[in-house]
């Protein structure tokens, strides 16, 4: 039986890495998918508690997180996209027409 | 009740056999000759001479991301479709707005000629 | 059957959304049948919806609506923040036709994608419930990601937009993570429960603290709050014009409301931890963008780091957390709407053929060009700066009053001194139009809507600073946060 502080430490160990990759890693798709880490672990969070109280709230929640991260990542890959033909670079540190 | 899964495991075995008794049986009738251009990738073109891991074309991000989008916008169907009796006519009603915004949506980039591949 | 789900007050409630999301799916529509030079109606579309709504809010904005089992309250708070979200957008959508005209891209997914995120907005302030909250959040901010890189051939744009996406991406998810501890404390998604069962809990309790300040941290990004800021400047400059003005105003707007639900509602209890953190961060945040603004060329890296400063200012009304400071928020949300916009206009109608416009220098000599044109960015920055008789000052004193209420001396000198700091570079700018001779014969275009905005920002960036008092009593609306 995996209990309820099983699961709160992988989100946590998940959030962690997931902000470690967002400020440590220069490939923006890399930091696209650090981000989607993030997402996952509040998503973990979100059904572990939702099975702590016996409700359904957490569990619905974590869908309108999913949702939410899809409409995210595809705006995102639009942006990308956009920048990448303009740029033939996916390198954060070469985006550097403004001050970074 | 174990009794309860003997139609599982027919279905399952029946599954196993079809695709085994098909080739087998397509095996034994079907003319066979074998010829060394027909293992090449292209049978009919030149050679390939670069690696397959090359960028793909940004057609197929575009592609991706609209099926992410739509893909996943299904899942509130989900919850809705197994709540279905309890919800009744609000909840058809709510749903066909959700997916008349889609609809929208889609009648838009469709217009737009997201889905052309240019 | 059907009472079970829904009632009247439901719809009664979301009225007004209901009526910009129509128009918002409509100007998409019909900007499929409209040929080129026939998009200046999707403006018009766009407007007719924002006039709608707010006739709708009217109506009903002393109902007090309470809606969804409580997910969405309609209080006198949210309808304050409302109106200040639907003026904003109206003046921004008058100054946008003219300057997609000349970056052509000229298309009416740009009016659909301002009227989305004004929707998130408005659900933002009215929002009791954290997901109603979190998927509002993520509207307004999705759509501002492409709004920030509409200019799809500009690569500035597409940078600023990417930066803006990428940190705003991670502070969602942060605030997020926090969201999900509060629900785990709570087991409720109701900010009031949540604040009821955070009462309970021993002081200093571990998960409490992490979710504060992984909350505070998502919520600081959002506001821009130093050490959390270096987003702003490059969304701000790359973005076309009138949607800097835009997401310098609205949405700015809408995550401190958030940040108030937050911060005096659900964390409440939490109050003796998270003031003497504001307190350092807003600090940080007056100083550095004050100073970094000091350096800036660019008009548009200018007023970036100026907004900085001015959430900084109004992190004191946070910090005093009584009814001046709250108040001094809110009135400070309609003049900065008024001001900041009414400067912004001006730096759109800069933007001419040849020419960006953004830089300082370009604005040589404006005075024997377009004397009247100088005399309103003067105002405007009398006003940004807080000098009386302008609007700003009515802002600055009420914040500043608040803190010395509350006995926070030292953060009332800090904000003084920083109001005379930043008087310097806002009569930088005054200097080069006034005093530098003029670089080229090209006078500004001024088309019938940035008119209209500019008459309308100049009117009560005047009027609230001469005559505040209808102004505050309808800013003393947003004091029902704290029933």
């Amino acid at each position: 039986m995996v209990t309820t502080t099983e699961y709160l430490i992988l989100a946590a160990a998940l959030f962690t890495i997931g902000v470690i990759g967002v400020l440590t890693r220069r490939n923006i798709i890399i930091i696209f998918m650090s981000i989607e880490l993030i997402l996952n672990a509040v998503n973990i969070n979100l059904v572990a508690f939702s099975n702590y109280w016996q409700q359904f709230t957490g569990q619905i929640y974590a869908l309108f997180v999913i949702t939410v991260a899809a409409a995210e990542a595809a705006v995102g890959l639009g942006i990308i996209i956009a920048l990448f033909r303009n740029k033939e670079t996916v390198n954060a540190d070469e985006i550097d027409l403004l001050k970074w | 009740m174990p009794k309860n899964y003997i139609p599982i495991l027919m279905f399952m075995a029946l599954g196993c056999l079809f695709p085994l008794v098909t080739l087998a049986l397509l095996r034994l009738i079907r003319p066979s000759d074998p010829h060394k251009a027909k293992l090449s990738p292209y049978e009919c073109g030149v050679d390939p001479v670069y690696q397959p891991r090359e960028r793909y074309t940004v057609r197929y991000y575009i592609v991706a991301i609209l099926f992410v989008v739509f893909d996943v916008e299904t899942v509130f169907l989900f919850p809705w479709a197994i709540r279905y009796d309890v919800l009744g006519l609000f909840g058809l009603m709510e749903m066909l707005v959700f997916l008349g915004i889609l609809v929208v949506g889609f009648i838009w980039l469709w217009k737009q000629g997201a889905l052309e591949w240019v | 059957m059907f009472n079970q789900f829904f009632q009247v007050s439901d719809i009664v409630a979301i009225y007004p959304q209901l009526l910009l999301a129509l128009f918002g799916l409509g100007v998409l529509i019909v900007d499929l049948f409209l040929d080129r030079p026939w998009k200046v109606l999707n403006a018009f579309t766009a407007l007719l919806g924002i006039g709608y709504a707010t006739y709708a809010l009217f109506q009903i904005r002393r109902f007090n609506v309470s809606a969804y089992n409580g997910a969405i309250v309609n209080d006198s708070f949210a309808v304050y923040f409302q109106f200040v979200f639907l003026i904003a957008t109206a003046l921004v959508i008058f100054i946008s036709a003219r300057y997609l005209s000349i970056e052509g891209e000229h298309r009416g997914d740009y009016y659909a994608l301002i009227l989305f995120s004004l929707i998130g907005m408005n659900f933002m302030v009215m929002g009791m419930d954290i997901i109603t909250l979190y998927i509002a959040l993520e509207l307004m901010a999705v759509s501002e990601y492409i709004l920030v890189g509409y200019l799809r051939t500009n690569r500035q744009s597409n940078e600023a937009s990417l930066k803006f996406f990428l940190l705003g991406a991670f502070s969602s998810g942060i605030l997020l993570y926090g969201i999900s501890l509060l629900y785990g404390i709570s087991g409720s998604t109701d900010l009031r429960v949540i604040g009821q069962k955070l009462a309970e809990r021993p002081a200093n309790d571990p998960v409490t603290l992490v979710a504060l300040v992984t909350l505070a941290a998502g919520l600081l990004f959002k506001v821009a709050g130093v050490p959390f800021h270096q987003w702003l400047p490059d969304a701000y400059e790359g973005a076309p014009s009138p949607i800097t003005a835009f997401i310098s105003v609205a949405p700015k707007a809408a995550a401190f409301a958030l940040t108030l639900r937050f911060l005096f509602i659900a964390l409440k209890p939490l109050q003796v931890n998270w003031v003497p953190m504001l307190s350092v961060i807003c600090v940080l945040t007056m100083t550095v963008g004050n100073i970094t603004a000091i350096s800036q060329s660019n008009i548009k890296r200018l007023l970036a780091y100026s907004s900085i400063a001015h959430a900084g200012y109004l992190m004191l009304g946070m910090i005093a957390g009584n009814d001046y400071g709250i108040t001094g928020i809110a009135i400070y949300f309609l003049v900065y709407m008024f001001m900041n916009i009414g400067a912004w206009t001006l730096v759109v109608a800069m933007r001419r053929k040849d020419l960006i416009g953004d830089q300082i220098q370009d604005m040589s000599g404006m005075f024997q060009k377009n004397p009247a044109a100088a005399v309103l960015m003067l105002i405007f920055m009398l006003s940004l700066a807080g000098i009386p008789p302008t609007a700003g000052f009515i802002g600055k004193y009420y914040l500043f009053a608040s803190v010395i209420q509350t006995k926070h001396y030292v953060l009332a000198v800090i904000a003084v001194l920083n109001a005379a700091i930043s008087l310097y570079y806002y009569f930088r700018v005054v200097v080069v139009m006034f005093m530098n001779d003029k670089v080229d014969e090209e006078k500004m275009v001024l088309s019938p809507g940035v008119l209209t905005t500019l008459a309308v920002t100049l009117a009560f960036t005047l009027i609230i600073g001469i005559y505040p008092d209808p102004f505050i009593r309808f800013a003393q609306n947003s004091l029902s946060l704290f029933q």
